[in-house]
């Protein structure tokens, strides 16, 4: 199954990611539009600033959001931990949950947001697409 | 008729011992026996459906085809009244007996409803726990209904955040001299509070209702308030007859070792609300009444009831809800020295002793990624292993060592 993996070393801090990342699931088709026109579009994969490097969801083998859902709407699909919105509640147990961080309220605030690979958006993850530098790779390291 | 394997119950540990059982056994039959008539659903989601916010269909805790998929044979509607745990049998209200080769007792709770002088004489009275529950409440509410909610806590509060879609004139009264005592604090519960009634919600707390004359209840401190629907939320009490009716040893809650399995009984294993677990934060043995928990206990009993290890070892409390749009997040226990953060709605209060973080309170925007402390708590973290002071301000990844971090960004749990 293939992840997105973050090489610390060449991350250089600079937070494209985030941009392409907001922007992908903006449903914009402008990169302007998704964050001014008062849309603040909000990314899913965060740059850790302290020492730099991105981190998204892992889509973890024992998913303890998913366990922990309370409404059961998050489940794993073909390798991809995926919110259902319509079945969300926006009781924030996954936030809770996850020990990594990745999962926070829309922007809405009445239901949770994580990355999903950009499998909704119909191509690779967008981060990866997009990082300069090379530190954001999406692929099949066989370990999980 | 008789089955591998028959749970009692059919929510969150029924699911998790569904799925525990068909990881390792894909074909011995499955029967799930639940008083109630519904497809499994989430009991929590009950505010969310008398608001409006989600469908029936929208509650199923598991897809529709969740039975089907598992090969589970239901039996919905129908009460399990006792075991025995010699013949190994479940005998029904109805009369039937069913066999089983494993028992797995997830019978939840129940309300707790004190005696109150003259409760019969109220009409439109309800508990705020099941599906009917909410779809009673359903067919009597008006716009603009007035509502007495006996009781403060979660259950209570959820009722009433529910009902001002109805814009209800709603009444809270509770014996304790503040709200949500299970989770939070004194200060953090008076935040909460006055950010309730300011949605206006009225709150009578450090007294009880004494007496009920049909739509009017008369309190402790002399109070008179009218109502045209009385919610009851005072407490819960774990349903343990049928794990003692099988022999198993019950004190606060149905004991039971790591495995999930009932002591003193053979074959019969529990899990959820009914159950006690060992909490890792106080080092107590109590009822840790949380969905995730009870999910947990189910998977881990499903596992070794059909024949896998595993064990469930490191059980706390933890809470993740919100109120009128302010959200809370708890864990753990609220011992040891207290980091704080306050202003306004936005609260951070972190519990650490002994370089372990024991629980937190946080509210509003101060939840965003909560979980980083949470597995700080769930792990036992030695604090010095990490940079606690930069956690303290913010919960990031880049307080760990490389090598953890490393471990993280290349795996996930």
């Amino acid at each position: 199954m293939k992840k997105v993996y973050v090489n610390e070393e060449r991350c250089l801090g600079c937070h494209l990611c985030e941009f392409y990342c907001a922007f992908a699931n903006s449903g914009e088709t402008e990169m302007f539009r998704a964050f001014r026109l008062g849309r603040d579009a909000k990314p899913k994969i965060r740059v850790e600033d302290k020492i730099n490097f991105a981190v998204q969801c892992r889509h973890c083998d024992d998913p303890l959001c998913m366990k922990n859902c309370i409404a059961g709407a998050i489940s794993k699909v073909d390798g991809v931990v995926k919110i259902d919105r319509e079945k969300c509640v926006g009781c924030f147990t996954c936030v809770l949950s996850c020990p990594y961080g990745c999962i926070a309220p829309d922007k809405d605030g009445h239901s949770a947001t994580k990355c999903e690979l950009c499998t909704q958006n119909g191509g690779s993850p967008a981060c990866v697409q997009n990082c300069i530098n090379g530190a954001i790779v999406y692929e099949e390291r066989g370990e999980a | 008729m008789k089955y591998e394997y028959v749970i009692v119950g059919n929510s969150a540990a029924a699911a998790g011992c569904i799925e525990g059982i068909r990881e390792n056994d894909k074909k011995g039959s499955i029967a799930v026996i639940s008083d109630e008539k519904y497809h499994i659903y989430s009991r929590p989601l009950i505010s969310y459906k008398l608001k409006g916010d989600v469908t029936e269909k929208q509650m199923n805790y598991r897809p529709t085809d969740f039975y089907k998929v598992n090969k589970v044979e239901t039996m919905l509607g129908k009460r399990a009244v006792s075991v025995d745990s010699k013949t190994k049998e479940v005998s029904l209200e109805s009369g039937e007996k069913i066999g089983y080769e494993k028992l797995l007792i997830a019978t939840g709770s129940k309300p707790f409803v004190p005696p109150m002088d003259g409760l019969d004489s109220v009409k439109n009275k309800f508990s705020f726990m099941k599906m009917d529950d909410v779809k009673g409440i359903e067919k009597v509410v008006k716009k603009g209904a007035k509502v007495l909610i006996i009781g403060a806590g979660l259950i209570g509060l959820k009722a009433a955040e529910a009902l001002e879609h109805y814009d209800c004139e709603m009444t809270v009264v509770d014996l304790a001299d503040r709200i949500l005592p299970s989770i939070l604090d004194k200060q953090t519960s008076g935040i909460m509070q006055k950010h309730i009634e300011e949605r206006g919600v009225k709150f009578i707390l450090g007294t009880s209702a004494k007496k009920f004359e049909k739509n009017k209840a008369v309190l402790a401190n002399g109070e008179e308030i009218s109502f045209d629907i009385l919610i009851t939320a005072v407490g819960v009490r774990p349903n343990t007859e049928l794990a003692e009716s099988a022999g198993a040893k019950v004190e606060r809650g149905i004991l039971t070792d790591r495995k999930q399995a009932c002591k003193g009984v053979k074959n019969i294993w529990a899990a959820g609300d009914c159950t006690v677990s060992d909490d890792i934060t106080t080092g107590t043995a109590h009822i840790i009444a949380i969905m995730p928990n009870a999910h947990e206990q189910g998977l881990v009993a499903g596992r070794n009831m059909a024949g896998a290890k595993a064990v469930y070892e490191n059980a706390f409390p933890m809470n993740a809800i919100g109120f009128f749009g302010l959200h809370i997040i708890t864990a753990g226990a609220y011992s040891g020295d207290c980091y704080e953060e306050i202003d306004g709605g936005n609260v951070k209060k972190l519990y650490s002793s002994g370089n372990k973080l024991n629980g937190f309170i946080l509210m509003g925007e101060k939840i965003a990624r909560a979980g980083i402390y949470t597995a700080l708590i769930r792990e036992r973290t030695d604090l010095t292993t990490v940079d606690w002071e930069l956690l303290k301000q913010a919960p990031q990844l880049a307080a760990f060592a490389k090598e953890k971090r490393y471990e993280i960004l290349s795996k996930g749990a």
